[in-house]
């Protein structure tokens, strides 16, 4: 089994989403996480998938997709010519003895405080999946009380935009 | 130009400008804006049916008879369920088929309003796209787009779910519509040069091909190019259940059906094969049996105008994405161009291939039952109603000897539910079919069993002067559930009684529903009466025609590879397989 970032570009339609999503419970592909949003182009948005599979099933769930008439382009992000960040925020139990601990992990890993009260903090970190899971690791001897994280959303590298071809 | 429509009226002047002839539907509420407008339609036949199921196995037929788009119509709620399996159907064979449903009003949408249903949700896996119109100025290129993406490309059943406010808003109708409802949608129908030189190579390199024609091919209109390609390398052709008629069986070239029930040259050539020239077919189980041990020894050159048909069940060495007719003709032309004037020789594949046909051959015994051999009954239809007939069969065993015993020669005149299996289809598929080709002799070869499913749409033919003929092979039981109980669950025949034969209750009694119904009703128990009674229903048109053939319910399949095991262990009848002259 193997990771694969794959990145739809899709009509902004209702239903799109669970046409992708029901496309992989249907054809027993495993999601990941999956995160959409807006893109720079009006009524296209855009979906990164992480899928775990091998060789052929994923030469199959790109070609299934895109039958979907809505699924305007898919590509795989490739690890070495793209970028993944995952978003994720955190609540963890923090007390006088151990605020400072935590803080020193949050300037450690990059990550940003931005609500804090006695008993606990909320920590807010981007980056990719092995680091926010390194994150994780370091609060969880503190106690996490709340964990969300986005789903990872993926770019490539360099000036091209996937975008380009298909909208004319 | 434009004009103020209604949403109602838009639907009914897109389908009169995209060319729809004929409708087959049954109103309720959340529809009625529509049928309005359609009452008036100088253009569009509307045929009532009685149960929805009905409306989409006509659709079905009226497409996979003419090549054209068949459309059906429904109201929200279980209007729109009742189409479910009509969908489903065609969504599994392929067919080009419109589905438009009522929805209720769009402020009352996911409200559980009376006769609400999802249907769009619900139809999500088994449509090849569908709409959700809550807007009446969206109409017009809604229609346009659904028709287009149900007719093109690999064609396949579209919803256009419609909320009953954007039936009745008015708008400024114009045409052709001008916005853009579907730009990720770009089927391709060219291959690449490359991929067809590099087929042409594999062939010529190698000594036992077959050709493995599959549905796509007849739903391609490609049957005039294949034969072109068959006649150039003289390689054996096996057409599927789906692609009965796309290849003549009168032609020495053809080895008959594939897999479960194939032929044993059929089966026994693809499995020895070193070459499977795969044409609009998707190595379907009933086709491969055991995939691991399918064709072991052969390369594959697969063409598909669906890309994800290729390399999902198996590898393609080859694999050509486009139009089946466009790339046969390539195909040909890169062959004669290779081939230089020389002869391409496999004489010795074909004296093992003539030898199997030889000792082979499809057959049936008479069971001494006192009854009818169901297949002499199928035999003689054909034989009666020659090729030019169209064939609508249900799904079972009937379906099977209809597939081996009738003589097809011309695309579109089988007609069957092949992927979904679908009881129930024959009756309103005939009926759809004789709709679209008024000119052709329909007839629905049926089982007892899957008659009792849509035969309610007699009293639309008769109605409606669609004067189909249906055999009911009448084997007083659910025949192929039966079979498979007396081969795999011990003789053991839970639940597959019917009682309508003659020696049992009737229930129902054929000739006197069928009666009911202002059908020409016959009952034939004998041998002597059955070329008469086919007969009588050939010259009968002023009237549907239902013939009652009591037939014996021992007569099974042959032959058959059981399911999931290797096509190897084809049975060519029950404990006689194939003997292989001792070369493995
Ligand atoms: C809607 C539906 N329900 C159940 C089945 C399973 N099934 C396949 S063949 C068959 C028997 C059909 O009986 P009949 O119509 O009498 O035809 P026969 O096999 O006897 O020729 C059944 C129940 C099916 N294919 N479709």
């Amino acid at each position: 089994m193997s990771q694969h970032v794959l990145s739809l570009l899709v009509e902004d339609k209702p239903g799109i989403l669970t046409r992708v999503a029901a496309l992989f419970a249907r054809r027993g592909f495993n999601i990941e996480s999956l995160a959409v949003g807006t893109t720079e182009v009006e009524g296209v948005s855009r979906m990164t998938v992480v899928v775990n599979l091998d060789g052929q099933p994923l030469e199959q769930v790109t070609k299934q997709l895109n039958k979907l008439v809505n699924v305007l382009k898919i590509v795989e992000l490739e690890d070495d010519s793209s970028v993944a960040r995952d978003h994720m925020l955190v609540k963890v139990r923090t007390d006088a003895s151990t605020r400072s601990q935590v803080l020193e992990a949050v300037t450690l890993f990059r990550a940003r405080v931005i609500d804090v009260v006695s008993d606990s903090v909320v920590i807010e970190v981007t980056g990719d999946s092995a680091k926010c899971k390194a994150f994780i690791k370091v609060l969880e001897p503190f106690g996490i009380k709340e964990l969300v994280q986005s789903g990872a959303i993926a770019i490539s590298r360099g000036s091209k935009s996937m975008s380009e071809k298909v909208l004319k | 130009m434009t004009e103020t429509l209604s949403g109602a009226q838009a639907i009914i002047r897109s389908l009169e400008l995209l060319g729809v002839d004929t409708v087959f539907g049954l109103p309720g509420g959340a529809i009625l804006p529509t049928y309005d407008p359609l009452m008036d339609s100088s253009k569009i036949r509307h045929i009532l049916v009685r149960h929805e199921q009905g409306a989409g196995h006509a659709a079905e037929g009226y497409a996979a008879a003419s090549g054209r788009l068949g459309v059906c119509i429904a109201t929200s709620g279980p209007g729109a369920t009742n189409l479910v399996t009509a969908i489903a159907d065609a969504h599994m064979d392929s067919v080009p088929m419109l589905a438009i449903t009522g929805q209720v009003n769009s402020h009352a949408i996911g409200t559980d309003a009376f006769q609400e249903a999802d249907i769009v949700g619900i139809t999500m896996p088994i449509t090849k796209h569908s709409f959700l119109v809550t807007k009446a100025e969206d109409i017009p290129a809604v229609m346009a787009s659904a028709i287009e993406i149900a007719t093109t490309g690999r064609p396949g059943p579209v919803l256009v779910d419609v909320a009953k406010d954007a039936q009745n808003a008015k708008f400024e109708f114009s045409w052709p519509p001008t916005k853009e409802m579907t730009p990720g949608y770009k089927p391709v129908t060219d291959p690449h040069g490359k991929q067809v030189q590099a087929a042409a190579e594999l062939i010529l390199q190698s000594k036992k091909p077959i050709l493995y024609v599959g549905g796509g091919v007849i739903r391609a209109g490609a049957h005039k190019e294949l034969h072109k390609l068959a006649k150039l390398i003289g390689a054996p052709v096996t057409t599927t259940l789906m692609a009965r008629g796309a290849y003549p069986d009168s032609d020495p070239q053809h080895l008959g059906m594939p897999g479960m029930h194939g032929t044993v040259p059929a089966v026994t050539g693809l499995q020895k094969a070193d070459l499977l020239i795969t044409l609009g077919a998707r190595f379907d189980d009933r086709v491969t049996g055991d995939v691991k041990t399918f064709a072991k020894g052969a390369k594959v050159i697969h063409v598909d105008i669906d890309p994800a048909e290729i390399g999902k069940i198996r590898h393609a060495d080859v694999p050509i994405v486009g139009d089946a007719k466009v790339v046969i003709a390539m195909l040909t032309q890169e062959l004669e161009k290779q081939l230089k004037g020389k002869k391409y020789d496999i004489s010795e594949w074909w004296s093992y291939l003539i030898g199997l046909k030889e000792r082979y051959p499809l057959g049936y015994n008479d069971l001494d039952d006192g009854k009818l051999a169901p297949q002499y009954v199928i035999e003689r239809i054909g034989q009666l109603s020659g090729p030019e007939a169209i064939y609508a069969a249900g799904v079972g065993q009937h379906q099977m000897w209809s597939a081996q015993f009738i003589n097809y020669e011309n695309p579109n005149t089988w007609l069957n539910s092949g992927g979904a299996g679908t009881m129930g289809y024959a009756v309103p598929a005939a009926m759809g079919a004789k709709v679209a080709m008024p000119e052709k002799l329909v007839w629905a070869i049926d089982g007892d069993g899957c008659f009792q499913m849509t035969n309610q749409e007699l009293a639309t033919c008769t109605i409606n002067q669609i004067p189909i003929k249906v055999a009911i092979i009448n084997n007083s039981s659910l025949g192929m559930v039966r079979q498979w109980q007396t081969l795999f669950y011990n003789k053991r025949y839970s639940n597959t009684d019917l009682h309508t034969g003659t020696d049992t209750q009737m229930v129902p009694d054929f000739v006197k529903l069928s009666d009911a119904y202002g059908c020409l009703a016959i009952r034939v128990e004998k041998v002597e009466e059955v070329d008469a009674a086919i007969k009588l229903a050939m010259e009968t048109n002023d009237r549907p025609v239902v013939i009652d053939f009591i037939v014996g319910r021992d007569a099974m399949v042959w032959p058959m590879v059981p399911a999931g095991v290797s096509n190897d262990a084809v049975q060519y009848a029950r404990d006689a397989a194939p003997i292989w002259d001792g070369e493995e």
